[in-house]
């Protein structure tokens, strides 16, 4: 076995030496972009691999997406680690790109680039009252606890209400649903931003309503998600039994969907179970199914303020596509609450210079090679530009999904590389070039080595509290810590 | 599965050497030769640390080094087989890392990701294993390609009774645009 290990590992190196330089420039430090580059330097003995992301700090949804009570999930960036500091690897942080850099630059200076750069953007519902104050998207709520510069000023306004409307039944609803209720002492020991504790600290939610468009059988979370908020310490689980009739067409549909049957049958225990270890601290989460937003209501007695929802009552009805939709009963009814936290999806934002499908919010592209144009049976690639990730199939799935899409993104890459249509032969400025036009521009690249400093210093300020990290919150002090 | 003794005992030799390099730098893995990493202390143990801790006692085969380990053949996308020897009460994630057989492991066992999904290919030797818990079954909820035999890899902890077990390691791609992208209903 040894000797086969031996054997392998020289064949493995003798085909890397062979290959020429390829210079490849990933637009966004996430999983998907981290799964990219592993697989090229895995695909490819002579490619070098420049991550660049718009902030300071590596890891994208991982750091500011996956909930501070799930360090299990962030384990990865041990993985993503191991990638950025790879010889042929480099990581520049604080770089955007449509800023700092353009895309036409980039795609001057690489062989190849792959956009990674996520959603960073929120559907919208499109109804009256949508801009009142105390209504956030998910992901600007995720962002504020996880500590995102972006969003630590966000200060949403926990102590005015005890009651939160979360709009729809996804994971991300769900986590946001368990920040708010959870006991505060089991979050005080995880990664959460210092701000968003003691927000908690101080609020008066107690009453969380998780609202749907649809029922219990199309519900969008997974087992895992829900079982963990259904066990929550001193939360009683309002479900409305009535709600949980399926029809027959939903029966069969069960059976062969396993994550929406075994989330069904979690709510229908739920539903029936009673209450377990109530506390004096209870709490209340109502699973509300069957509920499509139409009007934000507003405040009486605060002006330009979110008082409540005003909800369509719906049914569920086949499709031809044999999708279930929500339909409209005209039949109406209120939820009074004063923070809405709107989880209905994210959605990509287009750089200038790229094929953009603003519906799907996704680069129009076939295995994640960007289509140019379609003129008929006839297909146009853009040459040596690809997608991977969120920006490529829309903002679904888990972190392990990129990493199929990415193998996917790169065996289409090599391919290319295989056929010639990308040149490995020209030299290109790559790494040093990019590097020289940022300095040019005066724009402070923080690479690798620097993260590493915001790493130690916000572990070293977590110990102290007990906590994993803690992490810095800001623009100002992340730069201040990583450039000083 | 045959394997000579003279084969069995040089890749005995040989992981027991490999071993040992790699076991040196770790102080904190618990009981097996995790080698593929350093075990951040930030984040759970392993969940199945208290898993078959007494199993190695009732093991019967040869001598005593046979007794320790068992054999375990990984076939991966492309078919091709890998077999290799692991010791009783590790984890057939932690075997494959040992043995560069790639297998992601994303959460590094701690039963948070399905990466390391791994399809029992003999129902006989499916049936040996433990019923996976709720919180395993919740993360094969995810995995691609799941089979009737699908199992956690960092759940399935080697035991004398899985002796010759044969593992596939499904294949991972597929074509996200067509069937990986659910379209969400508004």
């Amino acid at each position: 076995m040894a000797i086969f290990r031996m054997l392998k590992c020289i064949q493995r190196s003798f085909s890397k030496v062979a290959c020429n330089r390829i210079r490849i420039c990933i637009v966004g430090s996430g999983p998907a972009g981290f799964y990219t580059a592993e697989k090229i330097l895995k695909a490819h003995g002579g490619a070098e691999v420049d991550i660049i992301d718009r902030l300071p700090t590596p890891f994208g949804l991982v750091r500011s997406g996956v909930a501070p009570d799930h360090p299990e999930t962030k384990i990865v960036t041990n993985q993503f680690s191991r990638v950025a500091n790879d010889g042929r690897c480099s990581f520049f942080g604080n770089v955007l790109l449509g800023s700092s850099i353009s895309l036409s630059e980039l795609r001057a200076m690489y062989n190849a680039v792959v956009l990674a750069y996520g959603a960073e953007s929120d559907r919208v519902l499109g109804i009256p009252g949508e801009g009142l104050a105390g209504i956030y998207s998910a992901r600007e709520f995720v962002w504020w606890y996880n500590g995102h510069p972006d969003c630590s000023s966000l200060s949403p306004d926990l102590k005015s209400t005890d009651t939160a409307v979360i709009l729809g039944q996804g994971n991300v609803a769900l986590d946001v649903a368990r920040v708010l209720l959870r006991p505060l002492e089991e979050l005080a020991t995880t990664d959460i931003a210092c701000h968003a504790l003691a927000a908690l600290q101080e609020s008066n939610i107690r009453k969380v309503y998780l609202v749907g468009r649809r029922g219990p059988a199309q519900a969008a979370c997974t087992a895992k998600e829900l079982r963990e908020i259904l066990g929550i310490k001193g939360l009683r689980i309002h479900i409305q039994e009535a709600d949980l009739r399926i029809s027959t067409e939903e029966e069969v549909e069960l059976k062969s969907n396993r994550i929406r049957r075994r989330v069904y049958e979690l709510l229908s225990k739920a539903a029936t179970s009673s209450p377990n270890n109530l506390t004096s601290h209870q709490r209340d989460l109502h699973f509300v199914f069957f509920r499509r937003p139409d009007i934000f209501l507003e405040s009486k007695d605060r002006s330009g303020h979110v008082a409540g929802v005003h909800f369509e009552k719906t049914i569920v009805k086949d499709t031809d596509s044999g999708m279930q939709m929500a339909v409209g009963t005209e039949q109406f009814e209120d939820l009074k609450c004063g923070l809405v936290l709107k989880s209905i999806g994210y959605k990509s934002i287009p750089v200038e210079g790229v094929p953009f499908e603003p519906h799907k919010g996704t680069v129009p592209n076939v295995g994640g090679r960007v289509l140019n144009d379609v003129k008929g049976d006839f297909i146009e690639f853009e040459k040596g530009l690809y997608v991977c990730g969120w920006l490529k199939r829309g903002p679904t799935g888990i972190i392990a999904t990129n990493h199929h899409c990415a193998e996917e993104t790169v065996a289409n890459i090599i391919e290319d590389i295989n056929e010639g249509v990308i040149s490995s032969s020209i030299s290109l400025p790559g790494r040093e070039g990019l590097l020289q036009l940022l300095a040019n521009k005066n724009v402070n690249v923080v690479p690798f080595s620097a993260w590493g400093k915001v790493d130690a210093e916000e572990k070293t300020r977590g110990s102290l509290k007990n906590k994993p990290r803690e992490k810095l919150t800001t623009w100002k002090e992340l730069l201040r810590v990583a450039l000083g | 599965m045959y394997i000579s003794k003279f084969s069995k005992q040089f890749s005995q030799l040989a992981a027991r050497a490999l071993g040992s390099q790699l076991k040196a730098p770790l102080t904190s893995a618990p009981r097996t030769s995790c080698a593929y990493l350093p075990r951040n202390h930030d984040f759970f143990p392993l969940q199945h640390g208290a898993f078959f801790s007494t199993t190695a006692a009732n093991a019967s085969e040869e001598g005593n080094e046979e007794k320790q380990k068992i054999s375990v053949t990984f076939v991966d996308k492309d078919g091709e087989e890998q077999n290799i020897k692991v010791p009783l009460g590790t984890s057939m994630l932690e075997a494959a890392h040992e043995n560069d057989i790639e297998l992601e492991g994303a959460c590094e066992g701690s039963l948070a990701c399905s990466t390391c999904h791994v399809i029992v290919m003999d129902m006989e030797y499916y049936n040996k294993l433990e019923e996976p818990t709720d919180e395993e079954n919740d993360m094969l909820d995810l995995a691609f390609g799941l089979t009737e035999t699908s199992r956690l890899g960092c759940q399935v902890i080697a035991k004398p009774e899985l002796d010759g077990i044969r593992l596939a390691i499904p294949a991972a791609s597929r074509n996200m645009a067509v069937d990986g992208y659910k379209p969400k209903p508004h």
